[in-house]
C-alpha cells in the first residue's frame, strides 16, 4: 500500500505543475499587467508599483513564473488587492463558515438520499416510483436561484422561522440559528439528482443473482434489502460522495451570497467582482491540490469498503 | 429482331436503413421524446423569431405603470405605481426666483422651443398580459427576449465545447502514446480544479481584461473552454474502442489517410455520443448562464436574460410582485425539463443497446 501511495503522490507532481502553469497563463499572460486591471480600483500609484514589483511584471515570463511558484510553495500570496488583507489569512478564516454549512449538508443529503432511494427502488415500476421520478426530473430543472429566492422569502420573510440572513462569531449560534435554512435548501435541492442516481445503483444490485439466491433460501425481504443490497450498492454511492467531497470547500457560493455567509464561496465571488487576482489564484491552486489529495484518500479508503479492490 | 438489346431491369435493392434513419424511427415511437422535441422546437422558434425582431421587438419600451398587474389580476391594488404617481404630481411649488436666477430671461425662449418638439404622451397601461417590471416593461416580452441570450449561450457554448472535446478525444484515442499522455495530462489539470472554481477563475480574467470578448460572447468562451472535459473522456474511449475494429483496418488497407480514418470513418460511428453529450451540455450551460448572469458576469445592462430577470425578481418578491420570478423560472424549467427528456430519448434512440 505504501508503494501505491508513493506512486500516486509521484503522479500528482506533473498535474500540480500543470495547474500552476494554467493559472499562471490565465492570470499573468491573458490577465496582463495588474496596473491595467487595477487602474481605477487602487488610486495609490505607489501601491500599484509595489504590486508590479512583487509580481515581477517588468521581468521576463520565466521569472514571473518563478515568483508564482515561490508564492505557491511558501503559502504567501501577499495581500489582497482590494482589502489589503493577507491572502493566507483570508483563506483560513473563510473555510470555517463554509464547512459549517457544507458538512451537515453532505451528511444529511447522503443519508436521506440513500434512505429514500432504497425505498423507491424497492417499489420500482409502481406508480409511486414513477411519480417520484417525474417529480425529481421537474425539481431538477428549476434553477437553484429560484429555490433560494423562494425559500428565503417564504421561511425567512413571510413565516419568519429563520433569520433572512446573517452570521455571528459563535459556532453554536451559527449552527443553530443561521445555518439551518441554507442547509435545508441545499439538502432539498441536492436530494433529487442524488435520489435518481442512487435508485439506479440499487436497481443494478437488485437484479443480481445473489439477491435471487438470498430470496430463494428464505432470507426475509428486509434483510435482503438492508444487508445484501445496501452493502453492495454502498460502493458506487461512496464513489459518488468521494467525487463531491472536494466541492464542500468551495461550498455553495450562491447560498453564501444570498445568506451573507462569510465563507470561501462568497469570498471568491467578491474577488472575481473586484478583480482581486491573488485571492482567486491562491484558492484555485490550493483547492486543486486538495482535490487530488482527497481523491487519493478516497481511493485508499476504498480498500476497506470493498476488499475486492487491490492497489495496482 | 424485336427482342434484342432490352436493357436488363435493375434489381430492386433493399436499402437497409442507416443509423440516423433507425434512430429517427425509434424516436418517433417515443411519445415523451416527441413531446419534448416539440417543446424544444417551440422555444427555438421563439428565440429565432425574437432574434429577427418578429416578436418582442419593443421589450424595452416602458408600456405599463410600474409593476403593472398581470391581466388576470387587473383589479388588484398596485401601491408602487400609486406612490410613483403621487410623487410625480407633488412637484415642488414654483417659487419665483426670477430676480436672482441669471437664466430667468431665457426661460420663455426655451419654453417656446420645447413646445415645437412634438411629444407624444403615452398612456401607461394599468395591466399587462403577464404583469410589468419596475419600469413598466412587459414581463412576457422580457421572457421571450431573455430566452434569446439564455438559449443562444447554451447552444453555442455546448457546440464549441462538443467540438473541442470531440477533436481532442479523437486525437488522444486514435493516436495513443505521447499524444494521449499529453492530452490526459491536460485533462487532469482541468478536472483537478473544482468545476465552479474553474469557471469563476476564467470569469475573473474575462471580467478584468475583456480578453475573452464582451458580454454574452465572454460567457460562451468561458463555458466552452471549461466544459469540454467530459465529452473528451467519452469520445476518447470510443476512439480507443473503434481504432482496432476491422472497418478501420480495411480503410487503412485501401490507403485511407489517418485524417480520413479519424474523421471520415470513425467519427460517423461515434457521432451519436457527441450528439447526446451536446444535448446534455446545452441543459447544463443554460443553467450555468442563468447563474453567471445573475451574479453579473457577462450580460450587459441593456440586454435581458433569464438570469438578470431572476436578479430583479429577488427584490420584487418581497413587495409581493411574483410574476417576473414565475415567468423566468417557469420558462427555464419547462425548457430544461424538455431538453433533459429529449436527451434521454435521444440516447435511447441512438443507442438501443443501453436499454
Amino acid at each position: 500500500m505504501t508503494a501505491y501511495v508513493i506512486r500516486r503522490v509521484w503522479q500528482m507532481i506533473p498535474t500540480i505543475a500543470g495547474v500552476i502553469l494554467l493559472i499562471f497563463i490565465l492570470f499573468n499572460w491573458v490577465g496582463g499587467d495588474p496596473a491595467q486591471v487595477l487602474a481605477g480600483k487602487i488610486s495609490n500609484p505607489e501601491q500599484i508599483a509595489n504590486i508590479r514589483k512583487q509580481l515581477g511584471v517588468d521581468q521576463p515570463y520565466w521569472y514571473q513564473l518563478w515568483v508564482f511558484m515561490q508564492q505557491v510553495f511558501t503559502f504567501d500570496f501577499g495581500r489582497s488587492w482590494s482589502t489589503n488583507e493577507e491572502v493566507s489569512r483570508i483563506l483560513l478564516t473563510r473555510v470555517g463558515p463554509t464547512l459549517t454549512i457544507m458538512i451537515p449538508v453532505l451528511l444529511l443529503e447522503t443519508t436521506l438520499a440513500v434512505i429514500f432511494a432504497i425505498m423507491v427502488a424497492y417499489v420500482r415500476g409502481t406508480l409511486t416510483d414513477r411519480t417520484i421520478m417525474i417529480v425529481c426530473t421537474v425539481a431538477m430543472s428549476i434553477s437553484f436561484l429560484v429555490y433560494i429566492i423562494v425559500f428565503q422569502w417564504l421561511f425567512g420573510f413571510i413565516l419568519g422561522w429563520f433569520p433572512v440572513q446573517g452570521w455571528s462569531e459563535s459556532f453554536w449560534k451559527n449552527l443553530t440559528t443561521y445555518a439551518p435554512l441554507p442547509i435545508m435548501l441545499a439538502v432539498f435541492v441536492g436530494l433529487a439528482p442524488q435520489l435518481r442516481l442512487y435508485r439506479s445503483f440499487f436497481l443494478d444490485e437488485i437484479n443480481q443473482d445473489y439477491v435471487r439466491t438470498a430470496r430463494a433460501k428464505g432470507v426475509p425481504e428486509k434483510k435482503v434489502m438492508l444487508k445484501h443490497v445496501l452493502k453492495n450498492a454502498m460502493i458506487p454511492i461512496l464513489t459518488n460522495v468521494g467525487i463531491s467531497l472536494p466541492g464542500i470547500f468551495v461550498g455553495s457560493f450562491l447560498l453564501e451570497v444570498f445568506f451573507s455567509i462569510p465563507g470561501l464561496g462568497r469570498e471568491i465571488i467578491t474577488a472575481v467582482n473586484r478583480s482581486d487576482f491573488p485571492v482567486i489564484k491562491a484558492v484555485t491552486v490550493y483547492l486543486a491540490v486538495l482535490t487530488m489529495v482527497i481523491n487519493l484518500v478516497v481511493d485508499v479508503l476504498y480498500k476497506y469498503v470493498d476488499p475486492r479492490v487491490s492497489f495496482k | 429482331m424485336s427482342a434484342v438489346l432490352t436493357t436488363p431491369q435493375p434489381v430492386a435493392r433493399q436499402e437497409s436503413p442507416g443509423l440516423w434513419a433507425l434512430a429517427w424511427r425509434r424516436l418517433r415511437q417515443d411519445t415523451v421524446g416527441m413531446v419534448s422535441l416539440a417543446v424544444v422546437a417551440f422555444f427555438l422558434a421563439m428565440m429565432l423569431a425574437s432574434f429577427t425582431g418578429l416578436i418582442a421587438k419593443d421589450w424595452s419600451k416602458e408600456k405599463g405603470v410600474s409593476y403593472a398587474n398581470p391581466s388576470f389580476l387587473a383589479g388588484a391594488e398596485n401601491l408602487e405605481a400609486r406612490s410613483m404617481a403621487t410623487k410625480e404630481a407633488a412637484k415642488a411649488p414654483a417659487v419665483d426666483l426670477s430676480d436672482i436666477d441669471p437664466l430667468a430671461p431665457r426661460y420663455r425662449e426655451w419654453e417656446e422651443r420645447a413646445a415645437k418638439i412634438a411629444v407624444t404622451e403615452t398612456k401607461r397601461a394599468e395591466s399587462l398580459p403577464f404583469g410589468g417590471d419596475k419600469w413598466g416593461r412587459d414581463v412576457l416580452q422580457k421572457v421571450i427576449k431573455g430566452s434569446e441570450v439564455s438559449i443562444f449561450v447554451g447552444l453555442c457554448g455546448a457546440l464549441i465545447a462538443t467540438f473541442i472535446g470531440t477533436f481532442l478525444g479523437a486525437m488522444a484515442g486514435y493516436w495513443g502514446g505521447k499524444v494521449n499522455d499529453f492530452l490526459e495530462w491536460f485533462y487532469n489539470i482541468f478536472t483537478s480544479i473544482p468545476y465552479i472554481l474553474l469557471i469563476l477563475a476564467f470569469a475573473a480574467v474575462a471580467q478584468a481584461t475583456g480578453s475573452f470578448g464582451k458580454g454574452v460572447v465572454s460567457i460562451i468562451v468561458i463555458l466552452s473552454l471549461t466544459g469540454w472535459t467530459g465529452i473528451y473522456r467519452l469520445i476518447r474511449a470510443e476512439y480507443i474502442k473503434h481504432g482496432n475494429r476491422e472497418y478501420v483496418k480495411a480503410a487503412q488497407a485501401i490507403g485511407a489517410t489517418n485524417m480520413s480514418r479519424m474523421f471520415g470513418h470513425i467519427l460517423p460511428n461515434v457521432s451519436h455520443v457527441s450528439l447526446v453529450q451536446l444535448s446534455a451540455h446545452v441543459v447544463g450551460f443554460i443553467k450555468a448562464e442563468v447563474i453567471l448572469s445573475f451574479l453579473g458576469f457577462g450580460v450587459p445592462v441593456d440586454q435581458v436574460s433569464w438570469g438578470t430577470m431572476l436578479a430583479e425578481a429577488q427584490n420584487e418578491l418581497v413587495i409581493g410582485k411574483w410574476w417576473q420570478l414565475v415567468a423566468a423560472g417557469a420558462s427555464m424549467a419547462i425548457l430544461v425539463t424538455a431538453f433533459s427528456l429529449l436527451t434521454d430519448a435521444l440516447r435511447d434512440a441512438l443507442d438501443p443497446k443501453l436499454k
